[in-house]
């Protein structure tokens, strides 16, 4: 009688502890997969930063897996030095400006696209994302020659201007899409309780495409953060962006390795900081609001 | 106060959603719009409330034709099937909303709001968002702000339509009660002809963009003036046979015939569709005359108490609404009766031209 029953309780065991030994080993598998995507994928910019700690004899004197005599130098240079920090606050400037811009136009853009059907609404919708096609370099020549003739060349809002060229479409797309998803019927009782429209839309409807405000701002942000070409073309001194300013590290005793690095590493802080706050809403931004 | 509909007509990319309407809602009334899906309720409804203009026709309130004025400025109220409400506000921010926007004094908001929500028992959520509230809330949350307002016209587009059985059966009660305190005109739009019974008041009967009847609830019920409108306004809808009146006899189908007396003696000759409720039709024979059909069923639906039984006869399909439950295989062949005091005829373009003389029993 025992046996009879512990038999089928043994088997059990062993069962059980064969299914765990595939469940280790699964695990083992997709640890080892995670670990090697991860690597791959954070190399360059763990280089990036163990160069920015060394200085330039370890650089260029041959290969270390991380820095002998750790130094700050290099991030004390940027931060001392006005020609490299100004480019960090010029690059603020202009893309803070631009992104307010591009939201601010792009808001009352969105919602007509998303409430209201006018004759060719479809293909001028279609249009503006074809603006965000092209390639900026088109754009440079012209920008260039019309900025220098009205006086605005090498301002933050000459660039801040010309980086709607492709953020007041993208922008308008990802709030259109946040918007299609609030009912229609939200305005109307609105309207109905007595709702001006302004009023409605600040009060109303902005609080419930929050969201698609934020990861609008967001990819605006980041890509005219990231907008070299025309950021570049249209300054020279005055508002030069800190993309020029690392271009522009070639000196007499050659190129300083551990300046540009420490820079780099500067340069994708304040993307890493602004994702944080959309880090929930990304994916949808990425299908353009359409989720 | 008065919203008199005078030629309304809606014209949306060449097709006609609302033909020529002509309509009057008296202070104090409940109107319930009642019609199948499509039959232009909702657009009918923002024409009233002036969220959409009319092609032709005007828009009169208390003889003042509003029909360009803004929604804003109309002074209605609306609440729709879906759960509208502002979801970053709480409850009580959204009850007051209407008020603060009128500019109301502070005490005067607060011991409006109040009231609204004690009618419609929200008071233990007033500080909460409408998203956490349960569909029912929500909706009652709806509810209390179009009545807050106390709009002259209150506009509900089948408010309870997205809730589950329960829900509805408790706030349909609490609708005629907010009505008598309101005074208001209210507009009801739903699909169901049970709903616009309960409701009572008056009823306009929809299909296709047409009003085709409007007048006292149980009036349009007992005396459709056609066969859309007994279509329309009987749930599940309303069976038909072709019949035809020859020598004073009205003969149905196979060789039956009934004897033109009453009602039925000064028709003149020739074909008509009669029309009976499928609550009326019989398995059993009733005691005293009745008449007697031979159909198939083609399914049956217990749910519980009653039978809806779909039936075939002569390739016109039946539906018999049975107590009790009939289990009845499809194919089965089955004799049905009905009392003929229950059958309405009309004419062969739908008119009524004789009503049932029975119809308040069932």
């Amino acid at each position: 009688m025992t046996q009879a029953v512990a038999t089928p309780t043994r088997a059990a065991r062993l069962a059980t502890g064969s299914r765990a030994r595939a469940r280790s080993e699964r695990s083992v598998v997709s640890i080892v997969v995670l670990t090697l995507y991860l690597l791959f994928l954070l190399v360059p910019i763990y280089w990036l930063v163990n160069m920015s700690l060394k200085t330039n004899a370890e650089i260029l004197g041959g290969f270390s897996l991380w820095p002998r005599n750790p130094t700050l130098a290099n991030y004390e240079t940027i931060l001392t030095d006005p020609s490299w920090y100004m480019g960090y606050v010029n690059s603020l400037i202009y893309v803070v400006l631009n992104t307010l811009i591009s939201v601010t136009v792009a808001l009352p853009a969105a919602y007509a696209f998303s409430r209201y059907s006018f004759l060719g609404d479809k293909h001028l919708f279609f249009w503006l994302l074809t603006n965000r096609m092209a390639p900026p370099a088109v754009f440079a020549l012209p920008f260039f020659q019309l900025y220098s003739s009205v006086g605005l060349f090498d301002t933050h809002i000459a660039v801040a201007l010309a980086h709607c060229l492709f953020n007041v479409p993208l922008a308008v797309w990802i709030l259109e899409g946040f918007m299609r998803g609030v009912p229609r019927e939200i305005d109307e009782t609105a309207y109905i309780d007595g709702y001006s429209f302004p009023r409605f839309f600040i009060r109303i409807f902005m609080p419930l495409i929050a969201s698609g405000i934020g990861v609008a701002a967001f990819f605006c942000f980041m890509f005219s953060w990231v907008e070299l070409l025309l950021s570049r073309t249209l300054t020279s001194v005055n508002a030069k962006p800190i993309a020029a300013t690392m271009t522009r590290t070639v000196s007499a005793s050659g190129l300083d390795w551990g300046v540009l690095a420490a820079a780099g590493v500067l340069t994708i802080i304040p993307g890493a900081l602004v994702i944080w706050f959309v880090r929930n809403y990304i994916a949808k931004g990425f299908a353009l609001g359409r989720v | 106060m008065t919203l008199e509909l005078r030629g309304v007509t809606k014209v949306v990319g060449g097709q006609v959603q609302i033909h020529p309407t002509d309509l009057v809602l008296r202070k104090g009334t409940m109107n319930v719009l009642l019609g199948p899906t499509l039959a232009g309720k909702t657009t009918l409804m923002r024409l009233m409330a002036g969220l959409d203009q009319p092609t032709a026709g005007r828009v009169l309130w208390d003889e003042q034709d509003v029909t360009g004025v803004r929604v804003q400025d109309r002074g209605v109220a609306m609440v729709y099937q879906q759960f509208i409400n502002y979801p970053s506000m709480t409850v009580w921010d959204n009850i007051a909303s209407p008020l603060r926007l009128q500019g109301r004094p502070r005490a005067e908001i607060e011991e409006r709001v109040t009231r609204a929500a004690a009618l419609m028992r929200l008071e233990p959520y007033l500080r909460r968002k409408p998203l956490e509230l349960s569909g029912g809330q929500q909706q009652r949350c709806a509810l209390a702000r179009a009545l807050v307002k106390k709009a002259g016209l209150v506009l509900l587009d089948e408010p309870l339509a997205n809730l589950d059985y329960k829900l509805r059966e408790e706030l349909r009660a609490e609708i005629p009660r907010i009505f008598e305190e309101s005074g208001a005109i209210f507009v009801y739009a739903t699909t169901e002809p049970e709903e616009a019974l309960l409701l009572g008041g008056n009823t306009a009967t929809l299909w296709e963009g047409r009003v085709t009847q409007f007048g006292p609830t149980p009036e349009v019920y007992r005396n459709p003036l056609d066969a859309v409108t007994a279509r329309v306004f009987s749930d599940p809808p309303m069976n038909f046979l072709p019949v035809a009146k020859r020598l004073a006899q009205i003969q149905m189908g196979a060789g039956q015939g009934l004897p033109a007396l009453g009602r039925l003696a000064d028709l003149p000759e020739g074909v008509y569709q009669a029309g009976f409720r499928p609550n009326h039709l019989r398995l059993d024979r009733p005691p005293g005359e009745a008449l007697e059909f031979q159909a198939t069923v083609t399914a049956g639906e217990i749910t519980g108490s009653e039978t809806f039984l779909h039936l075939d006869h002569e390739g016109a399909r039946w539906v018999g609404l049975l107590p009790g439950i009939r289990d009845l295989a499809p194919g089965t062949a089955v004799t049905v009766w009905v009392d003929p005091a229950h059958i309405y005829f009309f004419g062969e373009d739908g008119r009524l031209v004789a009503s049932a003389p029975t119809p308040m029993a069932a």
